[in-house]
């Protein structure tokens, strides 16, 4: 889960690491345009890159920043619906520089990585110069150290007072990366500013999604995903939308990912990931009718493969849908494996065209897609 | 003797007295596997199945010897009990949770390393030497015995695959399941070497997905170091980046873990990958 910026912030802050003046605001309030000498007003979206795309503006009347306001309140950064905003104090930069923490999959370690090239997608910088980045594999048991931060922070060109402010900056921040299970933590830019305060400019913190449980401030409904991925989540499904107009459900992550590649195999372009299994096997109907409510579906595959969570049961679910008149397009479903037998007759006593092979099926799929669609 | 366990493998179950602790012994040992004894922390003295349960680990140990410790805890004791299990210096421990917090399981990953403990999972159905030992809650319907090496990443893709194996007259040596999550307890490149050095396993499937950079990882060792033949099978080409589907470690972010990319580095590698699971037996009969 991707916090906002503000919320990272007041997180930030709490924790000790100075963050500009500022308050979130959900319109356009003079009073508190009045506060500031001068303005940064931001648009608080969970995508990336919302300043090149015009969501942040310096307004400098009363006026400007109600029009701002109102012309950015309710549109659209990168798919993103703008609804509040950050109003902070202006700052004054020098110099902008990159803290960041984030987790190195391939050997199972933590990465600090600190530059002097801060204001930047680190990206960019990762390609274009590489020696600007000072980056420590950190063993997540042993933490990192204040002379470990300090040693970084010296090796990216900062002496003397700052060196030992921006060091203290980066241990607090891998303490916050720790503290919230994050993935991700990451201050861009680390502003050092005329008057020689640092802060930090914007904030990102991403909680692993898994460990929420352990983090019950942010149980909240999480915005980084469409409205039918929402909807979802709340029954424990895993639903991840895509563009094709081939409905897609399986048990099984692995097979169902699968799934989408025989599809594609055969000409298709699936419209959805969905599992129905480990945890939610018994969830069948009402996966069915969350891929159902994607207005591109025209059909509909399920490729079931039971071992723990059994067809038979996965087949009722399916069934139970149908009877309630909930299935709107047509269903072809592949099953074998354990209750396989039991669950093609469920299907078949209500008119679903059952088989084993997904390969068959997945043929089938594409054929009728193309009667459907030659209407 | 295939890897990592045998017919001869003494077996520990955590978490034995709940209800798929239960449910699985009883399978496992159907199968054949030596299961010694379980814990279940304030159960002492219960039995399942025959199996004597106990407080601690090292109450188990100080009647059993035990090789291997498979793990049936929810996610939020997964870290204790595996320290549990890596303190009483069991050598190799497989942790089939789903949602560990990937920071536990970096933790428990460098513990397992730092005393030369082979950690399997998390977010693992196990692993299985056919006709010999069963550790964990994989379906062995459509597994036969055979000289493939199986390691996979998904376990219903598993399933599929090695019961595709079969209609090309291909059993399996282990069928071993590293787990959907991002950092896991062992990667593909350690599963692939322990099948290099295994005189029966003569061949290898690896079946991946989107996500990290392991298949990349292993490419680089078959292609430099590896005679036996391998085939692959990369679930998601073109799946939305940024978006986890249903694997916490099966996510395309920023450029990397494309499953485009793995295929052409395990290619380069000399690797066969099949475009989709049926073709991974046809492929290995050309190879093989």
């Amino acid at each position: 889960m991707r916090l906002y910026e503000y919320e990272a912030k007041k997180i930030f802050e709490m924790e000790g690491i100075p963050v500009p003046k500022g308050e979130k605001i959900e319109d356009a309030d003079p009073d508190v345009f009045n506060k500031y000498e001068k303005i940064a007003l931001k648009s608080q979206v969970l995508s990336g890159g919302r300043g090149k795309a015009g969501g942040i503006k310096f307004p400098e009347t009363v006026a400007e920043f109600q029009k701002d306001v109102n012309e950015l309140l309710g549109s659209k950064i990168k798919d993103f619906e703008v609804k509040s905003f950050l109003v902070e104090e202006k700052l004054d930069i020098v110099q902008e520089l990159y803290c960041g923490i984030t987790i190195s999959r391939a050997d199972g370690k933590v990465v600090v990585m600190a530059s002097s090239e801060g204001g930047v997608d680190i990206e960019q910088v990762a390609k274009e110069s590489p020696g600007k980045i000072v980056s420590e594999k950190i063993d997540i048991r042993k933490g990192l150290p204040i002379y470990k931060a300090i040693d970084m922070v010296r090796r990216i060109g900062i002496r003397g007072k700052k060196e030992l402010e921006v060091a203290n900056i980066l241990v607090k921040l891998y303490s916050i990366f720790r503290k919230y299970d994050a993935e991700t933590a990451e201050i861009n830019p680390l502003v050092i500013t005329k008057d020689d305060r640092i802060v930090a400019a914007d904030a990102k913190l991403d909680i692993y999604d898994e460990a929420l449980f352990r983090h019950p401030e942010f149980k909240r409904e999480d915005e980084f995903f469409t409205e039918l991925e929402r909807e979802a989540r709340r029954h424990g499904l895993g639903y991840v939308e895509m563009d094709g107009n081939i409905g897609v459900i399986g048990n099984g992550a692995g097979l169902n990912i699968a799934t989408l590649d025989i599809l594609r195999f055969y000409g298709g372009k699936p419209a959805n990931f969905l599992e129905v299994s480990g945890r939610t096997y018994m969830l069948a109907d009402k996966a069915l009718e969350i891929v159902l409510k994607n207005p591109r579906v025209k059909i509909v595959m399920g490729n079931f493969f039971g071992s723990i969570s059994r067809c038979d049961v996965i087949a009722q679910g399916i069934s139970n849908a149908i009877k309630e008149g909930k299935v709107t397009a047509p269903l072809i479903v592949a099953m074998r494996g354990n209750g396989a037998e039991e669950g093609r007759k469920i299907l078949k006593e209500v008119s679903v065209e059952v088989y084993e092979d997904d390969k068959v099926a997945a043929k089938k799929v594409i054929e009728i897609l193309g009667h459907v669609e030659g209407n | 003797m295939s890897i990592l366990i045998d017919k001869n493998s003494k077996i520990l179950v955590q978490g034995i007295t709940g209800k798929e602790g239960q449910f699985h012994t009883k399978k496992m040992l159907k199968y054949g596997t030596n299961i010694m004894a379980g814990v279940t922390p304030g159960k002492f003295g219960q039995e399942i199945e025959g199996v004597p349960v106990y407080d601690t680990i090292n109450e188990a140990l100080e009647n059993h010897e035990i090789d291997a410790s498979v793990i049936f805890v929810p996610k939020q004791m997964a870290k204790t009990a595996a320290y549990e299990a890596i303190n009483a210096r069991i050598s190799l421990i497989v942790l089939l949770t789903e949602g560990v917090p990937v920071q536990d399981a970096m933790i428990i990953r460098e513990e397992a390393k730092e005393k030369n403990i082979t950690l399997i999972g998390p977010n693992t159905p196990g692993l299985v030497t056919v006709d010999e030992c069963l550790v964990g809650i994989m379906d062995t319907s459509r597994i036969q015995k055979g000289n493939v090496g199986v390691v996979s990443r998904s376990g219903t893709l598993t399933t599929e695959i090695t019961a595709g194996l079969l209609d090309y007259g291909f059993g399996q040596t282990t069928v071993i399941g590293i787990g959907g999550d991002p950092v896991p307890g062992s990667t593909f490149l350690d599963i692939i070497k322990l099948f290099d050095k295994d005189k029966n396993t003569k061949a290898c499937v690896l079946v991946g997905e989107v996500g990290g950079t392991m298949e990349e990882d292993a490419a680089k060792y078959i292609k430099d170091v590896m005679d036996k033949p391998v085939v692959a099978y990369i679930a998601g080409k073109n799946v939305p980046k940024g978006k986890r589907l249903g694997h916490a470690g099966a996510i395309v972010e920023g450029g990397t873990g494309t499953a485009e990319n793995k295929i052409k580095a395990l290619e380069n590698a000399g690797v066969r990958v099949a475009d989709v699971p049926w073709e991974v037996g046809k492929y290995l009969k050309e190879v093989f």
